[in-house]
């Protein structure tokens, strides 16, 4: 009786009793769910255009942070470097799609995932080779990023609002919506849904199938630029920030692997289901949940819909 | 023909040369288990620089350690114990005198083979802390504290901090959901009984260390008076981050000697100021051992740090375990009177080490450390430490030598072993004998 009242009473006793802090944790939520979202969305892009799951989508992230750094701490300015990097961020893609893809065309899809868990070792050593194992600090400061914080009063309480949070959500909303609209209105859109859908077809039609493939990777190095800065001034860009971005597994079994609208709703469920439960829940089983919770919310979900919240339902003729 | 004939005549030279009596130089093989990559490099790089520059120091200045040469051979496990066990089953066919596993996890797994294998542990201030009893552990070693010392060395600063009275007050531990973040639990317990405070546990899985948001939300719901951080790698520069962030008073947190990394400090900038963390050692390159590492290693381009990262908190630490490895190896030599003494050797001399004031003046380490002995039956010294706090820039002492609560810790300790050498029933019972202290 005990046990029932600590799981589905208690919690909503304490929410009542301080809803400041409810307040305070559905916000970090937020803030985390836009950034997971941020990262699916790298998944995603690459997902749609050539049927991979880019297991490398993590170590870019590191790869893009540590370079904007690296280039800043060599006496680049910011936002030169932030040029720069993205220069670097689209040779990677050409490279990827002439090395690593390019050779791989009409290979089983496992075989090109393989490649990307080949080409994260890769990324990870020459990213130690060129910048160390040491954890750096993101220049926030002088990319014009905002600094502190906002105590509101309210709920009889107090709730924080990180500046640097409230930039994150907003950069990643419009980072999001870009991307959106990118590939839902434009004529490379188009053809990227027209590959997502058949590589034969699309080809027969005259799409390039690589450089498709050059520019959802090179959109996928410009979400993993964000993410690094974003994520990188929340905590600081070390190797550890890549198996963050694997929180965006759940987010894709939740949304769809196809899905943008998807990978948005399922970031904001995943970053906000996390935090309330490690919050409410966790202390009941001794904490740390949180690692392990965005998994049974997504397989919760998998359950009512097998193919994620906003995946395309296969039907194939037998 | 004369093009040939000197060709004849080099290649007979260089085949006497080869046929000469060459004369081999006596040897000590020290493997050290280092991370100088993946999501724990940021602690790793600093211990692995003063690790190595020390022993290349003696190298270097010395010739070695009693005129045997120091072989030093890094083997990268990046904090992953499979890969640590791979790097002591690779390298412990080459006589290695001792082991330095860097992780607990990966000491855990060793401590088994240490007496099969007869090659030392040496996990110092870190490992398994019943370990501590030499009597069910002859071969492994953890000077200069335990992790359970460290634990009560914290509580006796809060309850100075506090007046004396911790009834009512609620600590926290923060920590790495490993091995290693959970070993202060049992003590703190036990603590939390005797002084009568509540203790809160923080758990930090490994893939959230810079995920920290909801840990520091239940902190802040739980209204935490101090907070004991038990992190490492990357969690401790978000910890301090996520403490300034979250408006918690930072002179009350206070972390354990992992979690002093100037690194760690820097990360939370002007709000980490008087953040604290428990020491053995000074930090700075103002001792002589320091300087004679700058002249001959970083002025012959022999080490990997750069040069001003000596004297940080984390770059001494190496400094200090490989003073440890050197004279565990000195004492053996002397116990011996071999030069190139063996693990079973070494093993001795950890037993006997005994490293005095007038010791570390020699070794220029005067004011760098306390001194540090080891019996037969104490494997750890229970020595004392002290309080660090990052002033801006730097680690700077804050307070006295604080002893740990040895009559809490001791009997604890020796329970922990018997414990686990009865889960164990073909646990060798210790047969090595007791040499005389040095």
């Amino acid at each position: 009786m005990d046990l029932l009242f600590k799981v589905f009473i208690d919690p909503f006793l304490q929410m009542g009793a301080m809803p400041d802090l409810l307040v305070q944790t559905l916000w970090e939520g937020l803030v985390s769910g836009v950034l997971y979202a941020l990262i699916a969305l790298g998944f995603v892009l690459i997902f749609k255009a050539s049927g991979v799951f880019n297991f490398a989508q993590g170590i870019m992230v590191v790869f893009a942070g540590l370079t904007l750094v690296g280039l800043h701490e060599k006496g680049v300015p910011a936002w030169l470097a932030v040029l720069l990097t993205l220069g670097v961020m689209l040779a990677l893609a050409v490279a990827v799609e002439r090395v690593v893809l390019r050779p791989l065309v009409n290979q089983p899809d496992i075989i090109l995932f393989m490649a990307t868990f080949g080409l994260t070792y890769v990324l990870i050593g020459i990213g130690e080779f060129i910048f160390g194992g040491e954890p750096k600090q993101m220049i926030t400061e002088e990319l014009g990023l905002p600094r502190g914080a906002i105590d509101v009063a309210m709920l009889g309480g107090r709730v924080t609002f990180q500046k640097i949070d409230i930039a994150a959500a907003v950069i990643a909303s419009i980072m999001i919506a870009a991307l959106a609209v990118f590939f839902q209105y434009t004529r490379i859109g188009r053809a990227l849904r027209a590959v997502a859908d058949s590589h034969k077809a699309a080809l027969s039609v005259g799409i390039s199938l690589n450089q498709i493939w050059a520019i959802v990777w090179f959109a996928a190095g410009i979400v993993a630029l964000i993410t690094g800065i974003m994520w990188g001034a929340r905590s600081d860009v070390s190797f550890a920030l890549q198996t963050i971005a694997l929180k965006a597994l759940p987010v894709l079994i939740l949304g769809g692997f196809t899905s943008i609208p998807g990978a948005i709703v399922g970031g904001l469920i995943i970053g906000i289901g996390e935090k309330l439960a490690e919050f409410y829940w966790g202390p009941l089983v001794g904490g740390g949940i949180e690692n392990w919770i965005a998994y049974v919310i997504a397989l919760g979900f998998l359950m009512v819909r097998p193919q994620g919240l906003f995946g395309d339902k296969i039907i194939e003729r037998i | 023909m004369l093009r040939q004939l000197t060709l004849t005549a080099l290649a007979a030279a260089g085949f006497a040369s080869l046929a000469a009596p060459a004369v081999a130089q006596d040897t000590v093989y020290v493997p050290l288990l280092t991370y100088r990559t993946g999501p724990f490099a940021g602690s790793g790089i600093h211990i692995a620089n003063g690790m190595r520059d020390y022993l290349e120091m003696l190298n270097q200045r010395d010739g070695g350690i009693g005129g045997a040469k120091i072989i030093i051979e890094e083997c990268e496990t990046g904090y992953d114990t499979k890969k640590g066990v791979e790097c002591y089953e690779s390298t412990k066919g080459k006589n290695p005198v001792l082991y330095n596993p860097y992780s607990t996890g990966i000491t855990l797994q060793l401590i088994p083979k240490a007496a099969v294998d007869k090659v030392p542990i040496l996990s110092m201030a870190y490992g398994l802390s019943a370990s501590a009893d030499g009597t069910n552990f002859p071969w492994v070693f953890n000077p200069p504290v335990t992790y359970w010392d460290g634990a009560s060395v914290f509580i006796r600063h809060v309850l100075q901090a506090e007046g004396g009275n911790l009834k009512g007050k609620t600590i926290g531990l923060i920590h790495l959901d490993a091995p290693f973040g959970k070993e202060p639990i049992p003590v703190l317990e036990a603590l939390a009984k005797e002084y009568g405070f509540n203790l809160k546990l923080y758990p930090v899985p490994a893939a959230q260390m810079q995920n920290q948001g909801s840990v520091w939300l239940s902190i802040r719901r739980d209204r935490v008076d101090w907070i004991y951080n038990q992190g490492w790698g990357a969690m401790n520069p978000t910890a301090v981050k996520e403490a300034v962030k979250n408006g918690f008073p930072i002179d009350k947190l206070v972390g354990v000697w992992w979690a002093g990394g100037d690194d760690d400090a820097r990360a939370g900038e002007a709000g980490a100021k008087g953040y604290k963390t428990l020491n053995f050692h000074n930090t700075g390159a103002q001792f002589p051992v320091m300087q004679d590492i700058l002249k001959h290693v970083f002025d012959k381009n022999l080490s990997q740090a750069k040069r001003e990262q000596v004297g940080e908190n984390l770059y001494n630490r190496g400094v200090y375990n490989s003073m440890l490895i050197a004279e565990a190896i000195r004492t053996a030599q002397r116990l011996t009177g071999k030069k190139a003494v063996n693990g079973a050797d070494v093993r001795r001399g950890l037993e006997a080490l005994n490293i005095t004031e007038a010791r570390l003046k020699e070794m220029g380490m005067e004011g760098f450390a306390a001194p540090v002995k080891v019996t037969c039956t104490d494997h750890n010294g229970h020595n004392k430490v002290f309080v660090s706090q990052w002033d801006g820039t730097k680690y700077v002492k804050a307070s006295d030598w604080i002893e740990p609560l040895k009559n809490i810790v001791r009997p604890l300790i020796e329970e922990a072993a018997k414990e686990y050498v009865s889960k164990d029933a073909g646990w060798p019972k210790r047969t090595e004998a007791c040499d005389a202290p040095a």
